[in-house]
């Protein structure tokens, strides 16, 4: 019962730890690597387009979790080039973690607004992605303010994803920033009175919750509805997208009402072995034909300005990008995080 | 004398990420810490009491009377339900849970068919309650997990318990007063080795906890690292609940020690009731419940929505074969490694005489078992810093340039087997354990040595233990996430990876091909381990030919022993994007 | 294989938390060589052990154990079990589950050619009454039958000295006896020495050349049967002797009774 398994076993076992063990390094010139967060599918058709135009290959790493554990215990012998991640908080740790390093690029400084890159290139962010409101599509809301989640009149019916997650402590980090920490943690208490179900699930089970009638309303990222109601028709992910509307909320307080936006982005590995190619591909990313895919295959918003959008997102008008400082939230991000525990959000 | 080292460096080598960790757990604030004891623990460590006591009694109830009801009687589809009833080993928890969430959701197949029963229309007109909740998962783990009560307590039925319930018949018992005054009371050191296992699952488990919305200790190890960015108190949480974790377990061992002598009586198997008419009916109806509910369900679930995507994902890509293959390399390559280490540590814990020297052996085996009791991520997290470590060191040495260790498939085979060596030990130990001390003298005095007498009685008569130990460990390796996640190589991918990133942006019906293929190279597993289970003595005829079971009458099944003995189903952790 | 035995003030002890437990107190005997000699006493004197120890499993911490002259245990040294010609025969008869009959007695020889191995166990097969079962594994034979499978194997390798560790107290009252005589006809035939461990009196009488009386881990008498129960050297003998044989005349006289009366 065991011999057959076990000597194929041993070979794969034997060619695999051979291969591996020896294919460690040994990278050539033309060559860049990218450890990322971000999931393997949205990255790599741009990774390819990269590839296909430049002839520079792309070693890629996608870690879920514990990219800066990773590259700190690499050291200095880590053969990263490019970090990329998801999240302001994550990125501003990886820059205080001390794993990246400057790399100041004219292109870049060019198409990056000051308020979306670090000093010296620190970071840049790549693309955006702003929180908004699904809406169950019936019902009469045109406009709204993140505040007004925690109106008592939608008790019941309101759908979330955990509030410790990063999208969600972000928006509160901005709402600290904008309305102030005791605001804030009444709010807090109002959304979770109002909560239809547990705070539980990923940003799309908002819509499908919304179809399924468990609530009316919700607050998801704004790709996904690209995602969705550019989904096949009959398919599930296009029943929930059409089954809401989106409105894009604004904070109360602000004078220039904006809607919250977290970003995408990237910086150099402090010991990169490629550094010229880093940059180069940091400016490829955010060249039109890159960005052009950042709006229309993952419908997010691109930080080139200009850039043609997807017709469903561009449908939803124009974002108005909240005036608050993308760094702001990194600010406020732990706090936010530790009131979203006293309030018990998640339980 | 080797042995022992050998042994010493094993536990040593598992014992160096739990050390990082404690290392890294030094290091916290202490304000963080009363932010923590003030508002997360509290309810997380109530949760998780509440989730243990629920998939606890769940498992136990499913196992038990699954276990007693394929062993005491005889009824039309038992022998299929036999080893059915360890499907759902091989589907990870996660994609149960997310099954389920689809099955039951309001615009889902289950609740439609309710609404159309009961004549309503849209569900928000009637709907159930939601699966998203503490009921939700222990409903989920319990499906998931009772596979290992339902192992140790069937072996125990099969190979224990004829000689006592006969007496029991024949001092008038019936058959419910048998199975409550006997059979179940027997069966009490089985259980609680089966639901030790269990419990320990539930414990660690991310994957479907998180997504049903229950805080556990576990989730808010990983949301303190991953959300608060901070990883010395999730370190601290991880290791309190790694003290607790070994605190129950030399409970429960010591609670066991009596017993474990006991079970040195003659084997012998049951002899089965024939069930006729609406009783067989009933008992493989209840018998075909859990496996329904583990297996069947989330597979007809995954196979559905596969084919609903197949014209989409053009069928099956070649990333997706290089990912089975990778997984198929890397948990050979884990199985064999954990395997010899399991090895060394249990006959090396055995061979030793000297009585000081012995209780060293033990505890290198209690230690070798350690990995098994934390997180795959908190693992992996704790394996960072040896590993580059060790890769300094290295080029210090020989100047190597560039990582050897860290981001090589030998990394994640070394995770692999430092977290599932507790399986191989303990499937290891019961198996010598079941080896009398008179075969290694006889071997002794017929001038072979200690060694030669370790390959030519002992090995062979290990067989079924290593075997039921490799699989298991096999398809363990090959559902592992967490720690593939965090210490992969470039341009790699395992079946899991692969599902994880399709499922990442929670288009989880895309992943399911993946998903699929996961359990389907589970089940091959697990259906030769049920197979293997299932070559029970049978009773003696000396007229017939000889049959090869003389291996297995005398090892009946690897099943009996110590607490990390045997396990299954992986941590798959996923957190949503 | 006619070797002689001798313990010249053999000492062993158990290693206890609470320190060293003495089970055995300077006990000497010798055994003529091609004798077969027994250790007879009730459970806890330390027979079992003091067999352990000339297997080479025990190690003494006083006194030595000596085969033909040669000094294979003593205090300071001690030689492996492997490495003396010993051969033993186990209460729980521990042949090799996983081997055929020829397979078990086969497995002392590998030194062998394979020629002269299979003549050897078919000699031995022969010796028992055995040789039809030669394909058989353990777990199809009666238990008298696979008591006789390990003295065929003990004896295979040509041992200097068979050790019995209480062998038949696991088989029934008729197999034991028949097997007890069996035992006893082939060991003379052979000329082995051989030492015997029980506490079954009728065994011990029925086989042994030599008999000693064990209590407390010191041997009371070692004499000849004759010896032992006319000329008791100690009262605890004759008590033990006589209480036995007591025994012995009442369970005859059941047994008459019931045959009378059946």
């Amino acid at each position: 019962m065991k011999s057959p398994r076990f000597a194929l076993s041993t070979l794969f076992g034997a060619l695999c730890v051979a291969g591996a063990t020896l294919a460690a390094p040994a990278l050539a010139a033309e060559e860049v690597t990218l450890y990322t967060t971000r999931e393997p599918k949205l990255i790599q058709p741009l990774l390819d387009a990269y590839t296909k135009e430049s002839g520079v290959k792309v070693n890629t790493v996608f870690v879920k979790d514990g990219l800066l554990e990773r590259v700190k215990a690499e050291g200095d012998k880590s053969p990263a080039d490019v970090l990329m991640t998801v999240d302001i908080g994550n990125l501003l740790d990886l820059v205080d973690g001390g794993v990246t390093q400057a790399a100041p690029s004219k292109a870049l400084e060019s198409v990056v607004p000051a308020n979306l890159r670090g000093a010296d290139g620190s970071w840049y962010a790549l693309s955006l992605r702003d929180r908004v409101l699904y809406v169950e599509k019936e019902l009469p809301v045109n406009s709204f303010h993140y505040e007004d989640l925690a109106d008592p009149k939608w008790k019941g019916k309101v759908c979330i994803r955990s509030g410790q997650h990063p999208y969600n402590t972000g928006l509160v980090a901005a709402m600290i920033a904008h309305d102030g920490a005791e605001a804030t943690e009444k709010w807090l208490r109002g959304v979770k009175a109002n909560l239809a179900r547990k705070a539980a699930g990923g940003d799309r089970d908002v819509a499908r919750d919304i179809l399924g009638g468990i609530c009316d309303i919700g607050l998801a990222n704004a790709y996904y509805v690209g995602q969705m109601k550019n989904a096949e028709p009959g398919s599930d992910a296009r029943k929930w997208g059409d089954a809401i509307k989106v409105v894009r909320p604004t904070f109360a307080k602000a004078r220039d009402g904006g809607t919250h936006v977290n970003i995408s982005g990237a910086a150099v590995a402090r010991h990169a072995p490629h550094k010229a190619e880093a940059v180069k591909l940091l400016e490829y990313l955010v060249s039109v034909p890159a960005q052009t895919l950042y709006a229309q295959a993952n419908y997010e918003y691109p930080v080139r300005e200009g850039v043609k959008l997807d017709p469903v997102m561009a449908g939803l008008g124009p974002l108005k990008v909240d005036a608050l400082s993308v760094a702001d939230i990194a600010k406020y991000r732990k706090q936010a995080s530790e009131l979203v525990d006293k309030v018990g959000f998640d339980n | 004398m080797i042995w022992s080292c050998g042994a010493a460096l094993v536990a040593l080598i598992v014992c160096a990420p739990l050390a990082a960790l404690g290392w890294q757990a030094w290091g916290a604030s202490a304000g963080h810490w009363s932010h923590l004891a003030q508002y997360v623990l509290p309810q997380a460590a109530a949760n998780t009491g509440l989730l243990l006591l629920g998939v606890g009694a769940l498992t136990a109830v499913l196992g038990t009377g699954s276990a007693w009801l394929v062993s005491a009687y005889e009824f039309r589809g038992r022998r299929i339900l036999s080893w059915a009833l360890l499907l759902p080993l091989a589907v990870p928890t996660y994609i149960i849970a997310f099954a389920y969430l689809d099955l039951l959701h309001p615009i889902g197949p289950v609740q439609g068919a309710i609404r159309a029963l009961l004549g309503y229309d849209s569900p928000r007109q009637f709907r159930l309650p939601d699966l998203r909740s503490l009921p939700g998962a222990v409903f989920v783990l319990g499906c998931a997990l009772y596979p290992y009560v339902y192992l140790s307590t069937r072996a125990m039925f099969m190979t224990q318990a004829a000689n006592v319930l006969e007496a029991a018949r024949t001092l008038g018992a019936g058959c419910y007063a048998a199975f409550w005054r006997v059979a179940l009371p027997m069966a009490r050191p089985a259980i609680a080795v089966g639901l030790s296992l269990a419990l320990l699952e539930t414990l660690n488990d991310i994957g479907a906890s998180e997504f049903l919305g229950v805080q556990t200790l576990t989730v808010s190890v990983y949301t303190t690292w991953i959300t608060r960015s901070d990883l010395a108190s999730a370190a601290q949480i991880a290791l309190t609940m790694l003290v607790i974790v070994v605190g129950l377990i030399l409970l429960e061992r010591h609670g066991r020690r009596r017993q474990r002598y006991a079970a040195a009586q003659r084997m012998r198997p049951m002899q089965p009731l024939r069930l006729h008419g609406w009783r067989a009916l009933l008992a493989a109806g209840l018998c075909a419940l859990p496996v329904m509910l583990g297996f069947v369900a989330p597979a007809l679930y995954l196979l559905w929505e596969t084919q609903k995507r197949l014209h989409l994902v053009g069928g099956v890509s070649r990333q997706l074969w290089a990912a089975a293959g990778n997984t198929l390399a890397i948990a050979g390559a884990a199985t064999l490694i954990t395997l010899a280490c399991g090895l060394v540590v249990a006959w090396a814990a055995r061979a030793t005489r000297d009585s000081g020297r012995r209780r060293l052996t033990q505890l290198y085996a209690r230690a070798a078992g350690m990995g098994y009791a934390v997180p795959g991520t908190v693992l992996a997290i704790g394996l960072l810093t040896p590993l580059g470590l060790f890769d300094q060191a290295l080029s210090a040495l020989l100047g190597t340039t560039g990582l050897v260790l860290m981001g090589s498939a030998a990394a994640l085979v070394c995770a692999y087997a430092i977290r599932f060596l507790a399986i191989a030990c303990g499937g290891v130990e019961a198996g010598l354990a079941r080896i009398p001390p008179s075969l290694e003298q006889a071997s002794r005095l017929l001038g072979e040595s200690a060694g030669g007498t370790l390959r030519r009685v002992h090995l062979p008569l290990l067989r079924p233990a290593l075997g039921a130990a490799a699989l298991l460990v096999f398809v363990d390796a090959m559902k592992e996430l967490p720690a593939t996640l965090l210490l992969r190589p470039m341009n790699f991918d395992t079946l899991a990876t692969w599902l994880y990133g399709e499922a990442a942006r929670g288009t989880y019906e895309e992943g399911a091909v993946a998903a699929l293929a996961i359990v389907a190279a589970g089940l091959i597993p697990v259906i030769l381990l049920a197979r293997g289970q299932e070559k029970m003595p049978e009773t003696r005829d000396r007229d017939q030919k000889p049959k090869r079971t003389a291996v297995d009458r005398h090892d009946p099944a690897p099943v009996h022993g110590d607490a990390p003995a045997l396990a299954g189903a992986a941590h798959i952790s996923d957190k949503q994007p | 294989m006619t070797a002689s035995l001798e313990l010249d003030r053999l000492s062993l002890a158990y290693d206890t938390p609470r320190g060293a437990l003495r089970v055995v107190d300077e006990l000497s005997l010798a055994l003529p060589g091609g004798h077969i000699g027994c250790l007879l006493g009730p459970s806890g004197c330390g027979k079992t052990t003091v067999l352990r120890a000339i297997a080479g499993f025990e190690p003494p911490i006083d006194g030595r154990i000596l085969l033909d002259g040669a000094v294979l245990s003593s205090a300071a040294h001690c030689l492996a079990p492997e490495r003396r010609r010993v051969g033993m025969m186990f209460q729980d008869y521990a042949l090799f589950p996983h081997l055929n009959v020829q397979g078990n007695v086969a497995f002392g020889l590998r030194r062998l050619d394979r020629a002269c191995r299979q003549r050897r166990v078919a000699e031995m097969l022969e010796m028992v009454g055995l040789a039809q079962a030669a394909d058989s594994y353990p777990h199809e034979l009666s238990g008298g039958q696979q008591q006789r499978v390990a003295l065929a194997r003990a004896l295979a390798p040509s041992p200097e000295l068979l050790l019995l560790d209480e062998p038949f107290s696991n088989l029934d009252a008729d197999a034991r006896e028949r097997l007890a005589f069996e035992v006893r006809d082939i060991l003379k035939h052979t000329g082995h020495t051989a030492v015997l461990v029980t506490h079954d009196q009728a065994e011990a009488f029925a086989i042994a050349d030599r008999i000693g009386v064990m209590a407390q881990g010191k041997v009371a008498q070692w004499d000849t049967p004759y010896n032992l129960r006319h000329h008791p050297a100690t009262p605890f003998v004759a008590d033990f002797i006589r209480r036995e044989a007591l025994a012995e005349r009442r369970a005859a006289a059941y047994a008459r009774g019931a045959r009378r009366h059946g």
